[in-house]
């Protein structure tokens, strides 16, 4: 052994350094640049490295892959970010598909000569990397809306897919014993893929931050395996950052909407509570013109506003941006409140507004939104519902109750925009419409935000 | 029950807990970007793709590796672009900004 053979572990340790720092510097907006290079830098060097393995003797397809991944990546990095959530989806399902395949083809080359232990890893790794793929493919349908964002479900759904992955199990445990039963093999993956499929496609639109966080940590966790099954700790080490990583957020994500994880997959929310809306047909709301409500805003001092889901549907975060020139310049305090699920992935709110130019020191998070909500002159919500719903603090038969809420009700005054009354993810009426602070502004968001700031510009448009 | 796993779990336990610690440490204000940059370091696994699609082996080894390559690529690519473009949009208040 000389110290030249170790070279190349020189360098994917040199590698997983920078990993670990690239993500420490992605604490804050100001050092993540720095964070992304370093990521770079280290990948650039593993993938260099393993070019001079001794071990490869062609290469031709190694480059032809290379260019085929590189032509598939540069626009799928090149996306608007309100497609941004679908497209990290699809490198959820391209990474699953990476990992499972490396699995399938290490297995091959590897029978019949094959340890006890080492069928285990590789028939886990095969089962996550193969329903992480197909899960993120219906995850990624769902939010590029080719499949129905709501909750597809049927009676015993949930016992046909934990049976269909006890299959999965059973032929990995048949492997482990018999690893050459090459038929038992295929079926797994078939099967594994096939779960995928049945995990996804009864989560709502809603759940999406929750099932994204999920599936990145899933992923993570398969490199991990991998590196296990191959011996290689580079893919250990950076396998296990992204499994925390997306274990961390499918936490955050669980605790912001006061659910659990087995809720979220296996609740398909929103069926039960649609038979509670007849009940507040007799309740009126207030509503106003966006001629009014600019009159309101033009006597604040403080606005605080509410992103939703409904400001990326709408693509309204630019004109959102105008409102907030407009009433700076007009010397008003404005900040966005931002809710942790607000959106399909976590921190989407952020990255929209921050794409259209709102600086990010005017975005705050739930909890010192919270402390200030009950000194800010007007709340706007643009686009949220039951983040929003007081429904969460106080009413027990509520199926929200208990999720932490933005307060928008303590503000002085409420503003809603909004399509028309229909109600939100849970199919929850909101009782903040019905306040008498609370005033609605209906029409689409983009349009309405459009309105209010040529009010308030004295319709001098520049 | 190999050595060479036994050292891999301690590799993974440790790894798990400094991810855990930095990751814990990211603002919410960048999630998004956060998610992004774990994929693209995921993608790491093309590092085995290449060595499973161009060392001696069957046919079958070759194409499922090339397709790992193919597919882990994508993803380290296209996740340090997109990153690099949601963490340059993130700019604080004050002078100097200027319409683009």
């Amino acid at each position: 052994m000389t110290a030249a053979q170790y070279l190349p572990d020189f360098a994917y340790i040199v590698a997983i350094a920078l990993f670990i720092l690239s993500l420490s510097w992605l604490s804050s907006p100001a050092t993540a640049r720095r964070g992304v290079l370093a990521g770079e830098i280290g990948a650039a060097l593993a993938v260099i490295t393993t070019f001079f393995n001794p071990e490869l003797v062609q290469f031709k397809w190694i480059v032809i892959a290379l260019a085929g991944g590189a032509a598939i990546g540069i626009p799928l990095g090149m996306v608007p970010m309100t497609a941004v959530p679908q497209r990290t989806a699809m490198s959820h399902a391209f990474g699953a598909l990476a990992a499972a395949l490396i699995g399938i083809s290490e297995y091959y080359i590897q029978i019949p000569n094959i340890s006890k232990f080492e069928m285990m890893e590789i028939a886990l790794e095969v089962i996550i990397g193969s329903l992480s793929f197909t899960g993120s493919l219906v995850a990624a349908g769902k939010l590029q809306e080719l499949l129905p964002q709501r909750p597809i479900v049927y009676r015993g759904q949930n016992y046909v897919s934990l049976s269909v992955l006890g299959l999965a199990g059973a032929l990995a445990l048949i492997l482990i014993f018999h690893p050459a039963h090459t038929v038992c093999f295929l079926f797994m993956v078939v099967i594994s893929l096939v779960f995928g499929v049945l995990l996804v496609t009864p989560i709502g639109g809603a759940d999406m931050p929750t099932v994204i966080s999920l599936l990145n940590s899933y992923v993570g966790f398969t490199a991990a395996l991998l590196g296990f099954v191959l011996n290689a700790k580079v893919l250990v080490v950076a396998g296990a950052l992204d499994g925390a990583s997306g274990f961390i957020l499918s936490v955050i994500m669980c605790r912001a909407m006061n659910r659990s994880f087995t809720n979220v997959m296996f609740g398909a929310f929103g069926q039960l509570q649609v038979s509670t809306a007849g009940a507040t047909e007799e309740r009126t709301v207030r509503s106003a013109t966006p001629e009014e409500a600019a009159s309101i805003l033009e006597a604040a001092n403080s606005v605080m506003i509410v992103p939703g889901y409904g400001m990326a549907v709408a693509q309204a975060q630019h004109k959102v941006r105008e409102f907030y020139d407009v009433l700076t310049k007009r010397g008003i305090d404005v900040r966005f409140a931002i809710h942790p699920v607000a959106g399909r992935m976590p921190g989407h709110m952020n990255v929209l507004l921050a794409e259209a130019d709102v600086p990010y020191d005017r975005l705050i998070e739930m909890e010192d939104a919270n402390s200030e909500f009950p000194q800010v002159d007007v709340a706007l919500v643009i686009g949220a519902n039951d983040v929003t719903n007081p429904a969460a603090r106080h009413d027990k038969s509520s199926p929200i109750y208990g999720m932490p809420i933005l307060e928008v009700d303590k503000a002085r005054t409420v503003m809603v925009i909004k399509r028309g009354m229909s109600p939100g993810f849970a199919g929850i009426e909101n009782e903040l419409y019905y306040l008498d602070k609370t005033l609605m502004i209906f029409g689409d968001a983009k349009g309405v935000v459009g309105s209010l700031v040529r009010e308030l510009t004295g319709g001098h448009e520049h | 029950m190999t050595s060479e796993m036994i050292s891999n779990l301690y590799v993974f336990v440790l790894a798990g807990f400094v991810g855990f610690e930095v990751i814990r440490r990211v603002s919410p204000l960048l999630h998004t970007p956060l998610m992004a940059l774990t994929n693209a370091l995921d993608a790491i696994v093309v590092v085995a793709a290449i060595i499973i699609a161009g060392r001696r082996g069957t046919a079958l080894s070759a194409i499922l590796g090339s397709i790992a390559v193919a597919a882990a690529f994508s993803n380290m690519v296209g996740g340090f672009l997109i990153t690099d473009r949601m963490v340059r949009m993130f700019k604080l208040s004050g002078r100097g900004r200027q319409k683009p």
